[in-house]
């Protein structure tokens, strides 16, 4: 079943011809409109009309999230702030958040992908779809939702958290479609346990999953314990949010939206185009956002494309499930987390450079995060409560920034292992 | 005159006292008071020692988080309520006691406390001006 079959199974020579026009009035429209694109392109002999096809894409420069950061907040903005009307943040490599922005225009486009998104997990304009993705300034809430209310099915916005509450209108409601992360299905599944509701209580029929890495385990777990079809959801705020790429229900690779996001795989060292089926760092150019276009973003996501035709019968690409970073970001229960962001803070408290050690452990379906530092005399005192008052401080200003609570552990210095090269700053325990 | 404590600080795992001790071992320094502050997670060990200076130099390079604090020995009469009677003048002069432990060898006839106070000379001053002994740095170390 498809959401939008011109769109989703156009053949693949219309497809590159809609492309290429989008692609063309893309990179005319950031050359006019954002100095930043100008001065990329200028520095490397570019104009405009020097990106015809597909083939000239590559002479396009790279967007990183620092570009983003250094143009905080509306720097790479394309149109005048009276026609943005959504913002959306995600967090930055360092304190300052990533802003994105959407047109009307955006948000219908937005609407649409995740309309063929939640048709594909088996959404109608009967379905009750519990969403559970955190509504704010997180893309994850507001983007299912819009797409939800697209394909006319109904929407219970329950939001993240009071899990007993949202395991009795599962059941009360007769919810059909869950969207949340792959974990907090899990975590959901074993408060229904605890409550001896069991998931032919339940009318779950399918889910999209996503914000964080899973596991085909993962998905066995899922499907068993809730009694759904249970499909990866592919987004990223700074392309648009949730609804960049969605498994089908061949569950043979995620498709990208290629009518609105065009896909390549890079070498992350060289930033050599590789080929079909080789992994690399993900690479997406929107070629229909009207607020923030981005050109050739580096998502810093590892997969690889996926060459052959899915028997589905959509013809957009493939790529593989998403097999890890080509930085130290971490995703936890969703939240997008850098080591460096943790960094910051212990600067600010300390005044000297800190040693630290992030680990990360799953426990009862749950991330925690805990925050080894290790004492320097600047932060010493020979009184317990100005300790304390330490480990509090840190914790507080962490979970000002992160959003999330983590358990900070103070230990002696030297215990934290030094290496030659960069530091170990993470030790991830999580079993996906 | 206020005497001068070693603190150290030590994550609440197997062996790590030991490491402290024996490290001020083997440079022949003795301890002549001690107390352990401890949390779930983590202790401060206070010292006083008979080399403090020393000490200090010897635990850090050993890789320790030590700082050195100023605080009051004061000489406390052997009886019932012997310690009620300082405490009480203390706390009427206003004097904020962070934390205190006790010696375990005695000067004379009489027991020795060590206090941590917000404000070390005003309280030797009270002390002093209530006739009360506080110990010199010479007269600690040297016990």
């Amino acid at each position: 079943m498809y959401w939008n079959e011109k769109c989703e199974c156009m053949p693949c020579e219309e497809l590159r011809a809609l492309q290429e026009e989008r692609l063309r009035k893309t990179v005319g429209r950031v050359y006019c409109e954002v100095p930043f694109y100008r001065r990329a392109l200028q520095e490397r002999g570019l104009g405009p009309h020097d990106i015809q096809s597909l083939d000239d894409f590559k002479k396009l420069p790279f967007t990183t999230k620092e570009d983003l950061r250094d143009n905080y907040p509306y720097g790479l903005f394309a149109v005048p702030l009276s026609e943005v009307v959504r913002l959306h943040a995600s967090s930055g490599t360092t304190g300052k958040p990533t802003v994105v922005g959407y047109t009307r225009r955006d948000l219908d486009v937005w609407a649409e992908v995740m309309a063929r998104a939640l048709t594909c997990c088996g959404a109608t304009k009967h379905s009750m779809i519990h969403n559970a993705y955190g509504y704010g300034l997180f893309t994850g809430g507001l983007g299912i939702h819009y797409g939800a209310e697209r394909v006319g099915a109904s929407v219970i916005p329950v939001s993240g958290g009071h899990t007993k509450r949202q395991v009795l209108i599962m059941k009360d409601f007769g919810s059909t479609i869950l969207t949340c992360t792959p974990s907090y299905a899990l975590y959901l599944a074993e408060v229904m346990e605890e409550m001896g509701i069991s998931k032919g209580d339940l009318k779950l029929k399918g889910g999209l999953f996503g914000a964080e890495p899973w596991s085909e385990n993962m998905r066995h777990q899922i499907e068993k314990h809730l009694g759904l079809i249970a499909l990866d959801i592919y987004g990223i705020s700074e392309i648009i949010g949730p609804g960049v790429a969605v498994e089908c229900p061949a569950k043979q690779g995620l498709h990208i939206f290629e009518d609105h996001f065009l896909a390549e795989i890079i070498d992350p060292e060289t930033g050599e185009q590789l080929p079909p089926g080789e992994y690399g760092e993900l690479v997406i150019t929107t070629i229909t956002k009207e607020a923030l276009p981005l050109l050739r973003y580096r998502t810093r996501d590892i997969t690889a494309i996926i060459p052959d035709p899915c028997p589905c019968g959509r013809t957009h690409v493939r790529i593989e499930r998403i097999k890890g970073r080509t930085d130290d970001m971490l995703v936890i229960r969703g939240v997008n987390v850098f080591p460096s962001q943790i960094e910051e803070v212990l600067f600010r408290i300390s005044h000297t450079e800190p040693h630290y050690l992030i680990i990360v452990e799953r426990r009862e379906q749950l991330d925690e995060l805990e925050v080894w530092v290790e004492v320097s005399e600047a932060v010493f005192s020979d009184e317990v409560r100005k300790l304390e008052h330490l480990e509090h401080q840190i914790q507080g200003e962490i979970n000002d920034i992160l959003g999330i609570s983590v358990r900070v552990k103070l230990v002696e210095p030297k215990t934290l292992e030094r290496s030659e090269g960069k530091a170990k700053r993470v030790i991830d325990r999580r079993q996906l | 005159m206020p005497i001068k404590q070693i603190s150290v600080f030590l994550e609440n795992k197997c062996g790590r006292l030991a490491s402290v001790t024996r490290t001020l071992g083997n440079h022949e320094i003795n301890i002549r008071a001690f107390s352990i502050a401890d949390t779930t997670d983590f202790g401060i060990l206070r010292l006083i020692v008979n080399q403090p200076e020393e000490a200090y130099r010897v635990l850090r390079s050993e890789g320790f988080t030590v700082s050195i604090t100023d605080v009051i020995a004061v000489q406390i009469p052997d009886r019932p309520g012997g310690l009620a009677d300082i405490l009480e003048l203390m706390q009427e002069a206003g004097v904020n006691i962070e934390y205190m432990y006790a010696f375990v060898e005695k000067v004379s006839l009489d027991a020795l406390a060590v206090f941590r106070v917000e404000s070390v000379a005003a309280a030797i001053k009270l002390m002093r001006e209530r006739g009360i002994k506080v110990l010199s740095g010479s007269e600690v170390y040297n016990l």
